[in-house]
């Protein structure tokens, strides 16, 4: 028990860092993916404006999404949320701390993502490269071409390779145009989420601190409950599996001792323990056939087998498994006398 | 209770260690931040200095807000100052030192990143080469007062076909630039200056108060981790005896629908104590789908009052 008390302890103190150095390293994974990520503008007038678009918003939405499904909690939100009131009442003050936690974590790489791909500035210049402002920028001495002519010249800005318009605007002037806008957006979107969370750390204190406390303490509470509950389910369990396992060989031992008539061998008082460990099989034959009854018919799940001569007929459920052996030997043994 | 003394003497030393180890972390994060960023500069008449200045200001506001907010001190003073008074008095100088300590640590890496900047030049250059007098330079002296303005704001890119070859960018390039780096140098002096006396001059004034200060604002820290372990525990000893006690109840209740034999001698194993009574695998569905459908109720006082 101690020692589980002591990885409990760790594991809770450290739950919170856990989940923050996943957050960061999906970050860092969602940075390294956008310089990973070979962008290719298809420099098409509508197509540009949906691929730009589509490159901004569309990966974000997935990392959001990935970042509720690699948090554990997920799944202890959802159980809290859905399960019937029974004995214990419901509150929604915890259910919102827990998912706002979540939330909060999993904003982070989208936010990553938007900033990078704003300060990059290839996303924007795709996008919007046919909405340069031509009269100001460009070289006003030329003559305009018609509309749709215009807007299929200007999407190939991205693409210095077969850009054509060079006498209209310049391809450098309208790129680094295009890049300062977005980087400007970039910036003020670093802002403005780095404001955003401050206000919302910042404010907590200020109003709801008690409210708050409440609630993370048993969100926490519903956490460990939900751990200690597997941990005594696996330990009942691995009892359970360790009573029904002796039950079956002690089971076979007197069969099999009974049918070839001979006694089975009571262990003397100073055998040790490993003899005892023997549980009354000690010859090939009995083995063999503990194992093919073994694969052949499985032991029911029922740790106090039926038909207990001392039992009035009932399955005895509620004797301790210990004894009911004891009684069958020592009639097996007066059995085989006779 | 040897453990605990660790644990505290843990605490202590290293909240402090841990603060200024995330003040580090983000002065490098911004230096990287500054040589990763692709600077260009629009070379437009008016978008230059809003470009310019916008690089050089609006980041350091940003990395100064992470600063506070990556800093567990400051939601550790804004808790003691909006608490209700209660049966503690509380003390304005505490607050005041925590509030100093945590402003600077959040101002090194803004300060990093604007020194970085001037230091670099692009900025300043971008920003004021507009501003420049025209009749300084050969090359722009001579042409009319709106291409000037034209001529000028390009001079940041180099790369500009009017701009290529032209002596006289390199010129207004080199004097900017000049500047820029003799403002980034005195900044450093100044705050190197201004951190030393404050450092030496500190003893000086008020030693006694800052020592208290310094004290209750550790233990106002130490305090409020010590209360979160607690309620950790707490919380971990409440869930396994209302798990105990729910895993009892089941006992009980199958005891009383079932018939009760007279148990034959008590010795129970170890194995015994573990199973709890639950011996079948109907009962252990049973209790499955007790757990989930009605969850036993937060309440152990039975269980301590035994």
């Amino acid at each position: 028990m101690d020692k589980f008390r002591m990885i409990f302890q760790f594991l809770q103190s450290n739950q919170e860092s856990f989940m923050n150095g996943i957050c960061g390293i999906m970050a860092l994974a969602s940075a390294q993916m956008y310089s990973a990520f070979d962008f290719n503008c298809p420099c098409l007038p509508h197509y540009n404006l949906a691929y730009g678009l589509g490159i901004l918003l569309v990966p974000p939405f997935i990392l959001f999404l990935l970042g509720f499904v690699l948090n554990n909690n997920i799944s202890m939100l959802a159980e809290e949320w859905r399960r019937p009131q029974g004995q214990r009442g419901k509150d929604p003050a915890v259910l919102r701390y827990m998912f706002c936690s979540m939330a909060q974590r999993a904003m982070i790489a989208p936010v990553v993502w938007v900033s990078v791909t704003l300060l990059d500035g290839k996303c924007i210049t795709c996008a919007f490269c046919t909405s340069v402002p031509v009269e100001t920028l460009g070289n006003a001495s030329h003559p305009g071409l018609p509309q749709g002519e215009m807007k299929r010249v200007l999407a190939r800005i991205p693409c210095k390779e077969i850009y054509n318009g060079q006498e209209f605007i310049a391809n450098e002037v309208a790129v680094r145009y295009l890049r300062c806008i977005s980087q400007a957006l970039g910036w003020c979107f670093v802002l403005l989420m780095t404001t955003l969370a401050f206000l919302v750390r910042s404010l907590r204190p200020c109003f709801t601190q008690a409210a708050f406390l409440k609630s993370r303490y048993w969100s926490h509470y519903i956490d460990i409950e939900r751990k200690l509950f597997d941990e005594t389910c696996a330990e009942h369990a691995r009892s359970f599996a360790k009573v029904c396992i002796q039950q079956f060989f002690e089971g076979m031992s007197t069969d099999l001792a009974a049918t070839r008539c001979h006694p089975p061998r009571k262990a003397p008082a100073d055998a040790g323990e490993a003899t005892e460990k023997l549980l009354g099989i000690t010859d090939q034959g009995t083995m063999n056939a503990a194992l093919k009854s073994w694969h052949r018919c499985k032991p029911p799940l029922h740790l106090h087998p039926p038909a207990l001569p001392s039992s009035n007929g009932w399955a005895g459920e509620k004797q301790p498994p210990v004894h009911p052996p004891a009684p069958r030997r020592e009639m097996a043994a007066y059995y085989s006398r006779v | 209770m040897d453990r605990f003394r660790m644990i505290f003497q843990y605490f202590q030393s290293n909240s402090e260690s841990v603060m200024n180890g995330i003040c580090g972390l983000l002065a490098l994060a911004s230096v990287k931040m500054y040589t990763c960023f692709d600077f260009s500069c629009p070379c437009l008449p008016r978008y230059n200095m809003a470009y310019g200045l916008g690089i050089m200001f609006v980041p350091p506001i940003a990395l100064f807000l992470c600063g506070l907010i990556l800093n567990r001190q400051s939601l550790v003073m804004l808790e003691e100052w909006r608490r209700p008074q209660g049966r503690r008095k509380k003390d304005l100088a505490v607050i005041r030192y925590m509030c100093s300590s945590i402003m600077q640590r959040a101002m090194v890496a803004p300060v990093v990143w604007i020194i970085v900047t001037l230091l670099d030049g692009k900025c300043l250059i971008c920003a004021f080469s507009s501003s420049v007098d025209p009749k300084k330079f050969v090359g722009f002296a001579n042409t009319s007062p709106v291409q000037v303005q034209q001529l000028l704001a390009k001079v940041p890119c180099k790369d500009d076909e009017l701009m290529r070859n032209n002596t006289s960018r390199k010129a207004v390039s080199r004097y900017l630039r000049c500047w820029s780096q003799a403002l980034g140098w005195s900044i450093l002096l100044i705050l190197i200056v201004a951190a030393f006396l404050a450092r030496w001059l500190r003893p000086c004034f008020n030693q006694a108060t800052l020592l208290q200060a310094r004290h209750w604002s550790n233990y106002i820290d130490i305090e409020q981790k010590i209360f979160e372990e607690t309620c950790c525990e707490h919380s971990r000893l409440f869930a396994h005896k209302c798990i105990l006690h729910f895993f009892e109840s089941m006992r009980q209740e199958i005891k009383l629908h079932s018939f009760s034999l007279p148990r034959e001698g008590e010795g129970a194993e170890g194995e015994e104590d573990l199973l709890r009574g639950i011996t079948d695998q109907d009962q252990v569905n049973k209790l499955l789908k007790m757990w989930y459908y009605e969850k036993p109720p937060l309440d152990v006082r039975q269980v301590t009052q035994r």
